[in-house]
């Protein structure tokens, strides 16, 4: 399995999540967010920054609580709930998000 | 329903074996799922929490920086028995700085890490309902 980005072929698992961390470039987050029909926006990009930051320092991806506190303390108490994030992920914040930021599925999370 | 108080106890060096991994996964699992959890390190489980660990030479993933993660997990009790910590020639500045975020003091940082001795440990697994070792 893999994904096209600009010519070059980028590994996945089944489920269409990246296989290398550094396989990631802003180009593939656009094609991977395509592939969730997601259009990716700056308040998109905040979140998915934040979660590159997040697994560069901790070497987790948050589970979804963890991830809307974050959010919170960082961009603001309005973007800190799980309202704002199911708007922009429709599909769970922490899988989809996740897959865009290219990190490995967290584990037990939506 | 009162919610049941947990208690993860790691005795097990790092590495090696995948006992700490597993431990702290089931961890973050468990808290994530809001369980009400603490942590005891013991014997050589003490070195899962030394600072400036590098696996380059074993292909091994360096996982130590999660722990720091802990304390967003609402995990802000973490027991490091003080006799393994001598026994081993450490003290609390050979482990890492772990801290959790206070959020009704404005977000103040606490720190996670408590010494603790032999009778403190057992107080520490009598109050709790269930006591995991890994």
């Amino acid at each position: 399995m893999g994904i096209n980005v600009g010519g070059t072929e980028l590994e996945t698992d089944e489920e269409g999540y990246l296989l290398n961390l550094n396989d990631w470039t802003r180009d593939a987050a656009e094609e991977l967010a395509k592939s969730e029909s997601i259009e990716m926006t700056e308040s998109h990009w905040e979140v998915i920054d934040f979660l590159r930051e997040y697994y560069d320092e901790y070497q987790i991806a948050p589970a979804v609580r963890v991830l809307t506190k974050a959010i919170g303390k960082k961009l603001g108490k309005e973007k800190g709930n799980s309202k704002y994030l199911y708007e922009l992920f429709p599909y769970g914040p922490a899988k989809q998000a996740c897959k865009v930021a290219g990190l490995p599925k967290p584990t037990g999370c939506i | 329903m009162t919610q049941k108080k947990f208690l993860y106890v790691n005795r097990k060096a790092p590495y090696g074996t995948v006992y700490a991994l597993e431990s702290l996964e089931v961890v973050l699992i468990g808290a994530a799922f809001e369980q009400d959890v603490r942590l005891l390190f013991m014997d050589d489980g003490v070195f899962q929490l030394a600072k400036g660990q590098d696996t380059a030479g074993i292909d091994n993933k360096n996982f130590s920086p999660t722990y720091s993660a802990l304390g967003d997990y609402e995990v802000t009790k973490i027991y490091v028995d003080k006799q393994s910590l001598e026994e081993r020639g450490m003290s609390l500045d050979d482990l890492q700085h772990l801290v959790w975020e206070d959020e009704d003091d404005d977000w103040a940082e606490r720190d996670s890490i408590v010494l603790v001795d032999r009778s403190e440990i057992k107080e520490i697994m009598e109050e709790n309902d269930v006591v995991l070792s890994f």
